[in-house]
């Protein structure tokens, strides 16, 4: 007992040294830096066209018209976030759901059904997985391209393009793994869509 | 094919970023310069004389485990404090509320003992003020005691016949002006480039492409036509009374890409976004999830090299190495493979999980820019090492998958395990390996050339069964509670096995969850905050007991009748012993939870 009172006041001022140290000098230098050399990516990546915000190229966006191509099945969130005037904001989560039970199988079930319907020229082609599963954060903005591309000829119909035309926008929207190795290839839906409506040359 | 040359290569790149690193971390224990010294020395000194520490003090075991205890006891105190005012402090843009009490306690024992679990999620709960001046604060502060204490470890094997093992204050100052704030500034400059926000602005919004319409009880509704003008809604012809329309995307900004950083570095793992760094804006692509990622193992690969050298054994410090390692790349194969087999829920119907022009396997809850091989990779990481960050939710996986993270929280987080926890904890169970593999030879057990004594041997065993101990009584206790019934997310076994994950992470200072649970409630926030500090502080003062012991016994000199502790059989009894107590704690609980959930696939 008699150490820890010895103790006390020392821990104190170092912790307090620390706070300083740690949570005000290190996100200082950090922040600055950032907002001096990376203004675009540290303010969050938003794609902005004269003014208007177009989406965050990073969050991922619900799409059921047949025009726009489709991304991860998603678990939309519309009770947490409100803006100040209090309307409503659409934000997403994990499903979290057990891919080994009854109620799981029945669901994709379900969500197979869905594409099949909506995209009768793919006949019984199987479904590239990313388009019937939910993602890790509800809100990827990515699919595979083979999910891309099973999308393409209804794309091309609903919009009157042909498929080349679909597969050019498509491959300027896809990135390639990092060095080549690392990661998976990715489509952003997103910009794919704004591609498709116009609005990105 | 590609997928196996990104397991090779993310573990080839961790090995040869570890050993310089140990032997920089080495230095920084022995207080020898480096090549930081010119600048962070004056930076160093002027520490010391604010906290008029004396450089030079050699504190005994029980007044390092005092200073470790008070500090550590302020620090909970303070992040305590601060969320039960966050409402009425500055930093906090979005007006966010204060923190109940419940959920305070929780969040504030589980950044102080290096846990990171979360109850919360971070972008509705937490302003910008508490996140950086309470959390990453205890991020680099309880990281730094964790090596602080293994150093002291260290010390005891080193020293002879003598009773200090070093400052605590110094230790915790060197770690973090040499190793924590030089390494996070990198990473965290990286982080930024690769598209990690960094900024102090309130959230965002942006417009959505194709606008959702919701009734007013907050359902989606499906099919619906909007009519902007009128501001109505129509579902197949019939007009929605009070149907809401949506527009925005809430887009959530603040400091991340600074928090992100040590969460990964110091073992942490509590993510500035609730989803962790499965977030696109904590992680946005394959760079900064190979940087992010890298930085889990990075310290407790390299705090082995650093034992080996301090000891004056590098073989040691490589035998450990190798242990810890062996164990990593059998759970990782397992998760890896049940991942890309998927169940046979998701095959069915004609879903193509082939790896054509995509990942394939079971993707439910995996993003697809880390596809299997980098969410595989990820969760073996986040659970070897006591990090529990995810980039994936670890209760969408396979029930085998599942499994071996659990199991790997189970085995008491010594496959290189926290900063510095880890390796006091397999070094705990290192003596009890020579003790054991001795008795069963008939030789004095010794381990660097101190001889074990049944002082050790009991420190050691309560150093090894605080974490089985903390999780079985923990999660048996939930499972009659009734309540808990309702936290849970999936039914059946599966949902047995949330409950069992929670402990597990908790008891493991872990931090990760199967994300489905909801934890917010009294009873768990309070069960898990316990079972936290006994996990956590138990084992520290066991630690320190050990090394006083070990730094107050003479070297033994070699003889032909030691036991080699550096060769390969010495490894493979290592991993046994710790695979025995693992397997037998928790057998019975996996069975009921995730082998029930493979079986019934199964049969």
């Amino acid at each position: 007992m008699k150490t820890f009172k010895d103790v006390l006041p020392r821990a104190t001022v170092i912790f307090l040294i620390f706070t300083l140290l740690c949570g005000v000098v290190y996100p200082g230098i950090v922040t600055c830096i950032a907002q001096l050399f990376f203004p675009d990516k540290a303010n969050g990546s938003i794609i902005e066209i004269n003014g208007k915000k177009y989406g965050c190229e990073l969050l991922g966006q619900q799409y059921t018209d047949d025009r726009h191509m489709w991304g991860r099945i998603m678990n939309i969130d519309v009770s947490t976030y409100k803006d100040e005037s209090g309307k409503t904001l659409m934000y997403a989560a994990p499903s979290n759901l057990s891919p080994a039970s009854k109620e799981y199988e029945a669901l994709v079930k379900e969500r197979v059904e869905k594409m099949r319907d909506a995209n009768p020229e793919m006949d019984e082609t199987a479904i590239p997985v990313d388009l019937v599963t939910g993602s890790g954060s509800g809100l990827d903005p990515h699919i595979s391209p083979a999910a891309a591309e099973y999308q393409v000829a209804r794309i091309a119909k609903a919009n009157n393009m042909t498929e080349d035309e679909v597969r050019k926008i498509i491959d300027r929207c896809t990135d390639g793994r990092f060095l080549g190795v690392f990661g998976e290839e990715t489509v952003n839906v997103l910009k794919v869509n704004l591609m498709l409506d116009g609005i990105l040359q | 094919m590609s997928a196996v040359i990104q397991y090779l290569l993310y573990l080839a790149v961790l090995i040869a970023l570890a050993i310089p690193l140990g032997t920089y971390i080495k230095k920084v224990m022995n207080r020898e310069k480096t090549f930081l010294s010119q600048i962070l020395m004056p930076c160093e000194n002027v520490v010391y004389k604010v906290m008029r520490v004396n450089k030079d003090e050699q504190m005994h075991w029980k007044k390092y485990a005092v200073s470790v205890l008070a500090f550590s006891g302020i620090g909970l105190v303070f992040l305590f404090l601060l969320q039960l005012l966050q409402g009425v402090l500055p930093g906090n843009p979005q007006g966010l509320a204060n923190v109940k009490w419940d959920l305070a306690f929780n969040t504030a024992v589980s950044f102080v003992t290096n846990t990171n679990w979360q109850a919360y999620s971070g972008e509705s709960t937490l302003s910008y003020f508490t996140q950086a001046l309470g959390l990453t604060v205890q991020n680099f502060v309880s990281a730094a005691t964790g090596i602080a204490v293994l150093f002291a470890l260290i010390r005891g094997f080193v020293q002879v016949k003598a009773e200090g093992l070093g400052s605590f204050w110094v230790d915790i100052t060197r770690i973090i002006i040499y190793i924590l704030i030089p390494l996070n500034l990198v990473i965290s400059l990286c982080l930024v480039g690769g598209g990690v926000i960094q900024n102090l602005k309130g959230s965002e919004t942006v417009s959505l492409i194709e606008p959702i319409a919701v009734s007013a009880d907050g359902e989606i509704l499906e099919n619906a036509e909007i009519d902007f003008e009128a501001g109505t809604v129509t579902v197949d012809g019939k007009v929605v009374e009070d149907a809401d329309i949506v527009t925005e995307q809430f887009v959530p900004m603040g400091p991340a890409a600074s928090q992100v950083a040590i969460k990964q570095t110091g073992t942490n793992g509590g993510g500035y976004m609730g989803v962790n760094s499965a977030h696109p804006l904590e992680n946005p692509n394959a760079f900064t999830n190979l940087i992010e990622m890298l930085s889990i193992l990075l310290i407790p690969a390299a705090l082995c090299f650093t034992f080996g050298k301090a000891v004056k054994n590098k073989k040691q410090g490589a035998a450990i190495f190798m242990a810890m390692f062996i164990c990593l790349v059998l759970a990782l194969g397992t998760i890896a493979v049940s991942e890309q087999l998927a169940t046979p829920q998701l095959v069915q119907h004609g879903v193509n999980i082939s790896m054509t022009d995509q990942a394939g396997g079971n993707m439910e809850g995996k993003e697809t820019r880390f596809g299997i091989a980098t969410s595989s990779t990820w969760a073996a990481f986040t659970t070897a090492a006591s990090n529990g960050s995810v980039n994936s939710m670890h209760d969408s996986y396979t029930p085998l998958g599942g499994m071996v993270t659990m199991l790997l929280m189970q085995l008491g987080e010594v496959v290189f395990g926290g900063v510095g926890c880890g390796l006091y904890g397999m070094l705990a169970f290192a003596i009890l390996t020579v003790f054991i593999a001795g008795l069963m030879v008939g030789r004095t057990p010794e381990f660097l050339g101190k001889k074990i004594e049944p002082y050790e041997m009991k420190w050691s065993v309560i150093v090894c069964l605080a974490t089985p101990i903390a999780i079985l009584i923990g999660s048996g206790i939930a499972a009659v509670v009734p309540s808990v019934a309702d936290s849970l997310n999936n039914g059946g076994s599966h949902g047995f096995s949330e409950i069992l994950y929670a402990y597990s992470s908790c008891g493991g200072n872990n931090g990760s969850a199967f994300a489905g649970f909801n934890a917010n409630t009294i009873f768990l926030n309070v069960s898990l905050g316990l079972v936290m500090l006994f996990a956590r502080f138990l084992p520290i003062i066991g630690t320190l007991a050990i090394a006083r012991s070990l730094a107050g016994k003479k070297q033994i000199a070699k003889s032909a009748g030691t036991l080699s502790t550096t060769n390969g059989m010495f490894v493979f009894l290592l991993i046994l012993i710790v695979l025995i107590i693992g397997a037998l704690s928790f057998f019975p609980a996996l069975a009921l939870g995730p082998l029930a959930e493979f079986f019934s696939n199964v049969i």
